[in-house]
Formats: structure tokens, sequence, C-alpha cells
């Protein structure tokens, strides 16, 4: 199995998904799509950890166990920020981040 | 040795009444704040009395000279051992003679207000201030040092100001006690730099150590010299100019004719017998520092008295408001004042000087204060304070009436009235020391018969003018003080003050001398005469007179544009070239650093600020940028 693919593949597209979660985390003004980003840049730090558990450490699960504890961390997060999203949107009707600004100051 | 201690409640009376009345006047009934403001002056009253039989006949004598008595003395503030300044009760000739003079006048005062004031708003606000008043002004002539003196100097002042300044809803009032604080004020930095020279220069502020021919301390500074006079010289030429201010001599003169403004008792007290005569008497109580080592200010507090007063007597022919003719005759009799101080010598019959001035300063506190209660009684009758809308007036007011004619004899020397003694012994002493003084002084005492009795023609003579309501003759309460008063400028010549006050505390012998009364007598008389034929009975004289000498009568009648000239000195001259040059300097230079930096602040703040935007991601883009450049310097810089 392991002559298939190389590592530095893996890498290389967690570091893809990262910066491109890092960009749009940055650019974009819609929450939804910065909850996305993060999304993105979670998963790739998901790859790192499967990657390196798998060719490093074969024997051991501890990579593993830690994606899944932030699969199920961004996925309580996702809920919450989902929440706070869509109350966020019942006060102000907009999701865009630059026009909810009414604390600032 | 008689125990004075007691003394100590004179001014301590007043001043715990003026408290009392300041503080739950307004609670009490006004009747009752009158009554106990006027029952508080019956008791310093009898207590000055006691202290003056006491002191004059039953004191001892050592050497037969009255003594200088520290009956009370706290140190109050202790800088050093030797510098300290006190508060205490000084007992001498003059400081007894005073305590006379203003328990008496204020007691009448007070009663007379009782009527006078009767109905007004403030009625107990006005005796507090009068309280405070009498506390000061007893407080000033019974100080031990001259700081002591210069303290309740100020008190006195700031009490003229209030009582001035009693009717505050009338604008004029208003100014007219801005501009007596003010003009005093100007003299007072005067007397403060005058204090801080000599007793820089004597080391001490007490009066005993300081006015003791024996003592050291008057000789010091004599040698130091300043543009041609002595330290001493200059510092008692600058005490002299605080007495300038608060005894309204030229120049400092403007502020007492405005005084008026206030009401008609508060003239007869403070702007006619008690504190404004306070100039003559820091000059007497600073005498023997005058007559040996100042000669030359004493010239100057000569010819600065004789110039007031016959100034003031010129005006005071002009005038149609009889408040103001009594305040510039004020004027000028201080000036009688100050010139016998000013031509006066030290001890015995070289003394005669010192000895009538306070004699006049006695005499002219009853006259005046009979002749201002007169003008205040006229008032109440006809409300108004204009000659012109007075005549006849002798039917309705024949106490006022009387009482008045009594005390313009007095003030024009017709014997046996008392102003006849005391201004004969000042023209005596002027004859003795400078003819040009006394030549003066003489045309000043006809000048003085004819205005008064200029006056009295008008006011009670003259064509009746028609009245809306039949002035009717004052209460009880208001001519029972003018009675007392008029007795008392009528007799208190008699008073052998050759015995009592003198510059030196012994008694010398004087005789009047007949070469000097008759001629005083006649032009007196003269001034008279001339004031009956131009307003005894209506004429057109004083009128053409007016026309024939336009420029002078409208130059006298506006005071010789003196207030013009100070208005133009300080409007023109100081506010446009010092004043504004300054307020823009501290506009623009001081207020401008300051709000540079302010607005600097501000600008770079409102720049700096969009950086705390509160969006995340901003802040992120920073710490991700940051984190970049700190991996590219480990990675590629770091060794």
């Amino acid at each position: 199995m392991n002559a298939g693919i190389p590592l530095q593949y893996f890498l290389i597209l967690a570091t893809i998904m990262f910066f491109v979660g890092v960009y749009g985390f940055l650019t974009r003004r819609n929450l939804i799509t910065i909850l996305m980003s993060v999304e993105l840049i979670l998963n790739s730090v998901n790859i790192n950890f499967l990657a390196f558990n798998r060719y490093l450490f074969p024997h051991k699960l501890e990579g593993f166990f830690f994606s899944l504890f932030v699969i199920a961390v961004a996925a309580s997060e996702a809920a919450v920020a989902i929440a706070i999203i869509i109350n966020i949107y019942r006060r102000f009707t907009t999701i865009n981040v630059e026009d909810v600004n009414m604390m600032k100051f | 040795m008689i125990n004075y201690t007691y003394t100590v409640w004179i001014p301590l009376v007043p001043f715990l009444i003026f408290i009392l009345l300041g503080l739950a006047g307004h609670r009490l009934k006004p009747r009752l704040s009158g009554l106990i403001g006027t029952s508080g002056l019956a008791v310093i009253t009898v207590l000055s009395y006691i202290t003056a039989w006491l002191y004059f006949f039953s004191g001892e004598k050592i050497d037969n000279t009255f003594q200088k008595i520290t009956a009370f003395n706290i140190t109050w503030l202790q800088f050093t051992d030797k510098l300290h300044i006190d508060l205490g009760v000084l007992l001498d000739p003059i400081s007894v003679m005073m305590l006379i003079v203003i328990s008496t006048v204020s007691f009448m005062v007070h009663i007379y207000s009782l009527g006078y004031m009767k109905g007004e708003k403030g009625f107990e606000r006005y005796f507090a201030f009068l309280s405070l008043f009498s506390f000061s002004m007893i407080g000033l002539v019974l100080a031990t040092n001259i700081f002591q003196m210069y303290i309740f100097w100020e008190l006195v002042g700031i009490s003229s100001y209030l009582l001035i300044g009693f009717y505050y809803q009338k604008p004029s009032a208003v100014r007219a006690a801005k501009k007596a604080f003010i003009v005093t004020r100007f003299a007072d930095l005067g007397f403060l730099i005058g204090i801080l020279l000599l007793s820089f220069n004597t080391k001490t502020f007490d009066f005993l150590t300081l006015t003791d021919p024996g003592e050291p301390a008057i000789a010091q500074g004599g040698g130091i010299a300043f543009m041609g006079l002595s330290v001493m010289t200059w510092s008692m030429i600058l005490v002299y100019m605080g007495g300038v201010g608060k005894s309204a001599m030229f120049p400092f003169h403007i502020w007492l004719p405005d005084a008026m403004e206030g009401p008609t008792p508060v003239s007869a007290l403070i702007h006619a017998a008690t504190m404004v005569v306070a100039g003559v008497y820091l000059v007497a109580r600073m005498f023997p520092v005058y007559a040996f080592s100042a000669p030359a200010a004493l010239d100057v507090v000569a010819y600065v008295g004789a110039f007031s007063s016959l100034f003031a007597a010129i005006i005071a022919c002009t005038q149609t408001d009889i408040k103001r003719v009594l305040a510039y005759s004020t004027i000028s009799q201080i000036g009688y004042m100050m010139l016998a101080l000013g031509v006066s010598g030290y001890g015995g019959h070289e003394g005669l000087g010192y000895m009538a001035s306070m004699f006049h300063l006695f005499t002219h506190a009853m006259f005046k204060a009979l002749l201002f209660l007169g003008a205040g009684a006229i008032i109440h009758a006809v409300h108004s304070n204009y000659m012109t809308d007075m005549g006849g007036l002798r039917k309705y007011l024949p106490v006022t009436h009387l009482t008045f004619l009594i005390a313009c004899l007095t003030i024009a020397g017709i014997p046996p009235f008392s102003g006849f003694f005391s201004k004969d012994e000042i023209l005596a002493a002027a004859f003795h020391n400078n003819k040009f003084l006394f030549a003066v002084e003489y045309a000043v005492a006809g000048l003085t018969a004819f205005y008064m009795f200029r006056l009295y023609f008008n006011v009670f003579w003259g064509e009746e003018t028609h009245y809306p309501k039949t002035p009717h003759e004052a209460p009880a309460t208001m001519t029972i003080p003018l009675i007392v008063l008029a007795f008392g400028a009528a007799i208190s010549g008699f008073i052998p003050f050759n015995k009592l006050v003198t510059s030196d505390g012994k008694a010398f012998e004087t005789e009047i001398e007949w070469i000097i009364a008759v001629p005083s007598v006649l032009i007196g008389l003269l001034g008279i005469g001339t004031a009956y034929i131009l307003y005894g009975k209506k004429t057109t004289i004083p009128d053409r007179l007016a026309a024939t000498f336009k420029y002078t009568y409208k130059w006298a009648y506006n005071k010789f544009y003196i207030d013009e000239i100070y208005l133009f000195v300080t409007k023109k001259i100081i506010f446009r070239y010092i004043s504004e040059p300054v307020a823009w300097f501290d506009r623009h230079i001081v207020d401008g650093t300051m709000n540079a930096i302010a607005s600097v602040t501000q600008v770079v703040s409102f720049r700096i600020r969009g950086f705390q935007s509160g969006q995340i991601q901003k802040y992120t883009f920073v710490f991700i940028s940051g984190v970049i450049l700190l991996v590219l310097i480990f990675i590629y810089l770091w060794p």
C-alpha cells in the first residue's frame, strides 16, 4: 500500500487545502463561506495527521484518534456557528461580517 | 494699672453679629435683625466711651505723656523667631479717639437705617454688612502692627464694596462698586510694597517699635538712595499711596463720587465719616516715621492734600446731585486733614498740625455724617438726588432743615460750631509752616462755605418746586440721629484736643490766633453771602455766570474730565497696547500649543483607529502575515 502514493503528495494536498482555507477565511465576507473555509483548514490538518500517522508510525493510532477528535469538534463548532449565523441573520437580515458592526466603537 | 483686656470685645461683638445675621438673618424677621445689629453697636458704643473715659481721664500718665498700651496681643503667624504677624489691640490717643468716632457714627447710622431702609429687600443683609464694616474698621484702628492694619484695611475695602453694591440689581451700583474696589486695589498695591520695603529695612511690623522716636528702627534705611530719595522715603510714599486710595485723594479720588450709588446711610458711615479717613489715620499712625526719617514724604502728603482739597472744592461748586456735592466736599475736607499732617512737626507746639488734623477728623466725622444723613432725609422726602427737583423744603422738613443748617455752618467754619475750631488750627499750622499752602487752604475755606450754602439755599429756600407728593418729615428713627449728631457737631469744638490727642502724647497750649481766625470767618461769611445772592432767591445770575465762564464751568462740571482721562488711558492705551497683545499671545501661542498637541493626537488617533476594526478577518490577516514573516526569517535568515 505504501508503494502507491508518496507522502509528499498528501502533504502538498494538505498545504493547498490549508492555504485555500486561509485565503477564503481572509477574503470572504459571507459568514457561511468563512465557516466553510475554517472546515477546509481543519480537514487539511486532518489529512496531515493521518498521512504522518500512516507513514511514520504505522503501528500506532494517535493520529487517527486525533483526527476523529478534530472532526467531532468541527461538527459541534459548525452547529454552534450556524446557530449564531441564523440569529445574526434574524437580527440584521444579513450575514455579511462587515455589516454586523453594531458593537463597534 | 487698668486692665483693658475687655477692649478685644469691641471688634468681636460686631463680628459675631455679622456671623449671626449673615448665616441666620434670612430666618429672622427683618425688624429683629435690625434691632440685633443696632443693639450690638449700642454695646460697643458704651464700651468705647468707657475705654475713652478710662484712658484719657483716669489712666496713669508717665512723665505727663499718654502711653501706648497693648491691651491684647496674640501671635497669629510665626514665620521665624523675629518675624511674626500679631493680632491685637493697641490703645493710644488716636485709636481711642477713633473708637469714639466710629462707634458714635456707626450707632447713629444703625438707628437711622432702621427708618431709612425700612421695607427694603435684603434688610438683614444690609445690617450684616454694616456689622462687618464696623468690625473691620475697629480692627483697623486698633491694629498693633502694620500688617494687621493691612488685613483690616482690605476688609473695610470689601465691606465698602458690598455696601456700595447693595442694590445689586442696579447696573450703575454694580459699576460703582467695582470701580471703588479696583481703584483702591491699585492704591493698596503701593501700600503692600511700602509695607514690605518698610519692614525689610526696619525688621519689624510692630507699631510700638516702629513709631517710637527713641528706637533705632525709624532711622534705618535712610542711607540707601534711589532716584535722589532714601529708601525710607520711598517706602513711606508707597504706604501713603494706600492712604491716597482709601481716602480718595487725587489721583485716586474717582471712586468716591460714584460710591454714592450705595444707600445714603452707608455713604454717611463709610464714605464720609470713617473709612475714607483711614488714610489720614494711617499717616497719623506712622507719623513719627514720616517726621523723622521721611520728611520728603511728608511734603508729598501736604501737597497731595492741598491739591485735592482745592480741586474737589471747585468741582463741588458745579455739581447738582446733592450726594455728589457732599462726596466732593468730603474729598476736600480730607485734603485739609492730609495737609495739616503734612505741615506738622513732631512734639509740642510743633505738632500743632497733627493735633489739628485729628481734631478736624473728629469734627468732620460728626458734621459730614450729619450732612449725609440730612441728605438722606431729603432724598427720602423728595425721592430725587437732584437739587433741581428741590426748593423751599424748609417748611416741610423743619428738623432736617435746622440740623442741616447747623452742619453747613459748622463746615463753613462759623463760630461757635466745631468746624471753626478745627479748621482754625489747621490754617494756623499751615500759616506757620508754608504760606503757599495756607493761601490755598484759605481759598478752599471760602469755596467750602460757598458750595455748602449753594446746596442749602437750593434745597431749603429758593423757589418751591411743585412736588407730586407733599414731602413729609422723616420718622423719629431718622430725626433722632440727626439731632444727636447736630449736637455733636455743634459742641465738639470745645473738646480740648491739645490736651488729649497730640503727636507725642504730651499736652501743649494753643490759643485761637485772631489774625488767622477772623479772616477765615470773614471768607466763610463771604462764601455764604455769595451763595445767598446767587441762590437765595430765584435769579438768573448763576446761569449767566455759567454762560460767561462756559468752558471753565463745563470743565469743572465734568469733573475736569479725570474719569475720561482714566478711561482713555486704560481703554485706548493699556488695553490696546498691553492687554490686547498679551491676550493675543495667550490665545494664540499658549492656547495654540495646547490645542496643537490635542489636535495632533486627535488626527493621529483618527488615522490609526481603522486598525482596530473589530473584524477578526483583518486581525487574522495581520497574524498570518506575521507568522509567514517569522517562518521566512527562521528558514532563510536564521544562522
